[in-house]
């Protein structure tokens, strides 16, 4: 380590608009990504519960061959066999494609579990006051599915930040990208990446209080 | 889409497939060995009734969670060799996974301790054991079947962390499939065999661990 602080800031001035650039990335992939997976996710964690048995088998397949590869190979995977199958993605199209595929598994599973939980009874009680299936889900399922997915689902937001990162090895410039870049021209590896992991730490910090919030408030009082 | 699936040059390189989830498979059994036990002394850390000990616990539980595991796998390869800290690849890996899940299982013990009723701790006071036989003949025990569930899903997903070795050249399962991708051009084949390689492999574990489960349950 042979360099100051004051050198790191100096650099740290020199390089501000590739790591801003970078941090907008970062935000808008994992944004991105975390909206389409989530409308995705309602849709599986429906089908899972509620689907067909055919229906539920293939979601369940989806669902269980997702999460049991690793969000790499689904980056990769997405990057290289979408361009031989002749779909032209940009590295950034083909990375927020996998990881929302990889949020909408997640929320699935989530959405589910929360639909489950809840007693039989009331939908019972709903179609015995006379109420369709659409109703049912509207006025009774969803308020209470919501309030339960919501902490959970707050949490799956800073996973997705992390999984962002992974962007980096196709050639996104996201944040850990810029980064490198900085670094093989500075060499300054140990404070540049304690600045990028830095930065992800706040944001995932203040991403996981803010779930912890939102749980207390919607707590259902006992 | 005039793209004709052919496996056959993915089956010539399959052993090596076979020999990258071999080092996966070690890795993560490497790193669960090592995260468990951070994750143990971390939790008892965070239940106890010293203050810095608690924020301490806290601290490192907060950082290993918050931070993408990626970011701390570089950053251990390539920036603490400027602290004088040299490791070999896979070295440098294993800590970083192990230093990494042991913040995930603190928390899956320590919610286990809280899970295992205060009578029995009490009872075992009754009849005169010491703090720590309290801890390791009554509580542990029971706190290892409760976690097993919460255990097994850590486990799964530290295997399926290891993929990111890739990132600085260990040559595991991703990398292998990386390399193969680049030789061959067999994009589609090698990563559908490759991906399957890892569902079944995380289906295995999710099964014996469910064994593990049934065969320790308290019966009732």
């Amino acid at each position: 380590m042979d360099f100051t602080l004051g050198q790191f800031l100096h650099e740290l001035w020199i390089a501000r608009a590739p790591i801003v650039q970078g941090l907008g990335v970062t935000i808008v992939a994992a944004a991105l990504a975390i909206v389409t997976g989530s409308i995705l996710g309602v849709g599986v964690g429906l089908a899972l519960t509620y689907g067909a048995k055919p229906l539920r088998w293939m979601t369940r397949a989806y669902t269980d061959f997702i999460r049991g590869t690793p969000v790499l190979v689904l980056v990769l995977a997405s990057y290289y066999i979408l361009g031989a199958a002749g779909v032209q993605l940009s590295p950034f199209q083909a990375g927020v494609l996998a990881l929302a595929v990889f949020c909408s598994s997640h929320v699935g599973e989530i959405v589910r579990g929360a639909l489950q939980a809840i007693p039989v009874g009331q939908i019972e009680a709903a179609k015995a006051i006379g109420l369709t299936f659409s109703q049912t889900f509207l006025y009774i399922l969803l308020p209470q599915a919501i309030r339960q997915v919501l902490p959970t689902w707050v949490n799956t937001a800073a996973e997705m930040v992390k999984a962002s990162t992974l962007l980096s090895i196709i050639g996104v410039g996201d944040l850990l990208l810029a980064s490198q870049e900085v670094i093989s021209r500075t060499f300054m590896s140990l404070p540049f990446y304690f600045f990028a992991g830095f930065l992800y730490f706040t944001a995932n910090f203040a991403i996981e209080h803010f779930g912890r919030y939102v749980e207390r408030k919607t707590k259902i009082p006992s | 889409m005039d793209y004709v699936l052919n496996f056959s040059v993915v089956w010539r390189s399959f052993d090596h497939l076979l020999g990258g989830l071999g080092l996966s498979l070690l890795l993560a059994l490497g790193s669960i060995l090592i995260g468990m036990a951070i994750g143990l002394v971390v939790s008892f850390a965070l239940i106890s009734p010293v203050a810095i000990a608690r924020n301490l616990a806290g601290a490192y539980v907060t950082v290993t969670r918050n931070t993408p595991l990626l970011v701390l796998v570089l950053f251990t390869y390539f920036a603490l060799p400027d602290l004088g800290v040299r490791l070999g690849d896979i070295e440098s890996f294993v800590a970083t996974l192990a230093i990494y899940s042991g913040g995930y299982l603190a928390e899956v013990f320590r919610a286990g301790m809280l899970s295992v009723p205060k009578g029995l701790s009490e009872a075992g006071q009754a009849i005169g054991l010491t703090r720590m036989q309290i801890r390791f003949s009554i509580i542990m025990p029971i706190m290892f079947r409760n976690v097993l569930p919460a255990l097994g899903s850590t486990v799964i997903s530290l295997f399926k962390d290891t993929s990111l070795a890739a990132a600085i050249a260990v040559p595991e399962l991703t990398y292998q499939a990386r390399k193969i991708n680049v030789e061959s051009f067999r994009v589609v084949e090698t990563w559908i065999i490759a991906s399957l390689l890892y569902v079944c492999t995380c289906a295995v574990l999710a099964m014996l661990f469910r064994r593990v489960e049934r065969h320790l349950a308290i019966p009732r």
